[in-house]
């Protein structure tokens, strides 16, 4: 996997970091040379990362670039996985990836509905998930849980109407960590098996 | 042996009972109660389902209608159609997103139609209630006749509001609604 990773870093030298982590092989490039790294990895022989399963987004608010767009590739012939990050902040574009994977472009529409990360040369931006009309990202970290508007029927205009979100009982995060017990950070289930490979 | 006779016409009592109902509507003009009867037992003994799965509470809606259960012995039939259906069961998480669809579906309907919401997003937004994209409870959108709860409630507890609502509609026993 180090291996491939340096074939990579070498013969296409458009990445800016190499890492494998938790058994996974993860890339970072930067935005403008983003198309030429999946396109080398989409024909290269050695690679042929023909699949893009998922374009998603990481918000890291105290970064300066604070978005992490993630491909996820994989190579059916080499049986073989890879990660694929490109940091961005709200003004900056991202090329869109939807001439090599034409897959990219219903995940990209995802990404900037939910993140509001633009991508640039995309053929169709759009909403795709939210409400018609909605008005913010909400997997932004600074979105509110509840949002801002709620719906109901409105019977003397005789459709939905959006009001502002007025809640009888606000929302209450259950704490079950016991006052005796400290913040301990405990071991969840599963974790244990990260720590073996890597 | 085994076979059904049809109980023996008696042309006596027939002209009686025909006599004295005559006798009551020269009487009286009008008989109510037999004829609300009539309509309510019409009406609960054919409530077609108009089939609103939205999310997991869907699959126990159809649960309800498979052989276990079998909503269709009490004349609940699956009508995807909303023009020809009674009843209306929203089974499942309603978004903001298709709370106008679902409007639109309920108007499509004709008269005297009902609503079972069905599970806790449906009822109140449930396990969805803090969310920004669901409806807290589908009657904020439609009047709700019977509520289900649960999450999701079984087939039997769908089965149960059911009935419950045949048992509104026949104390209800107005012709119009």
């Amino acid at each position: 996997m180090d291996e491939l990773g340096d074939y990579i870093a070498r013969k296409s030298g458009a990445t800016t970091g190499i890492a494998v982590r938790l058994g996974e092989l993860m890339l970072e490039t930067a935005p403008d040379k983003l198309v030429a790294l999946l396109t080398f990895l989409k024909t290269d022989p050695k690679c042929l990362f023909a699949e893009l399963m998922d374009v998603c987004g990481v918000d890291w608010p105290e970064r300066e670039k604070r978005f992490d767009v993630v491909y996820n590739l994989l190579s059916l012939q080499n049986n073989q996985r890879i990660r694929v990050k490109v940091a961005t902040d709200e003004a900056t574009p991202v090329p869109s990836a939807a001439a090599v994977y034409s897959s990219a472009t219903w995940f990209e529409r995802e990404t900037y509905d939910l993140y509001g990360i633009w991508f640039s040369d995309h053929p169709d931006l759009r909403r795709i998930l939210t409400d018609y009309g909605f008005e913010g990202h909400p997997l932004r970290k600074d979105f509110p849980l509840t949002g801002f508007v709620e719906m109901r029927w409105d019977d003397v205009q005789k459709r939905v109407i959006y009001e502002p979100v007025k809640l009888s009982q606000e929302f209450r995060r259950f704490d079950f960590l016991s006052p005796w017990e400290g913040d301990i950070p405990r071991i969840l289930p599963g974790d244990e098996k990260a720590t073996k490979t890597s | 042996m085994g076979v059904i006779t049809p109980a023996k016409a008696n042309p006596a009592a027939d002209t009686a009972l025909s006599r004295a109902l005559n006798d009551e509507l020269a009487d009286k003009g009008f008989v109510v109660s037999q004829l609300d009867k009539l309509v309510s037992w019409a009406r609960t003994s054919s409530m077609w389902g108009l089939t609103f799965g939205l999310a997991c509470c869907g699959v126990e809606m159809i649960h309800c209608w498979m052989s276990r259960y079998d909503l269709d012995r009490f004349g609940v039939a699956p009508m995807p159609s909303p023009r020809s259906a009674d009843v209306m069961i929203v089974a499942g998480t309603l978004c903001n997103k298709m709370a106008p669809a679902l409007r639109k579906i309920y108007d499509q309907m004709a008269e005297p139609r009902y609503v079972i919401s069905m599970g806790s997003c449906a009822n109140g937004g449930g396990y969805y209630h803090y969310s920004y994209s669901v409806v807290r409870g589908c009657d904020r959108i439609v009047p709700v006749d019977i509520y289900v709860p649960g999450c999701p409630p079984t087939a039997e507890a769908l089965l149960y509001g059911v009935l419950q609502l045949q048992k509104k509609v026949r104390r209800t026993g107005t012709l119009v609604r």
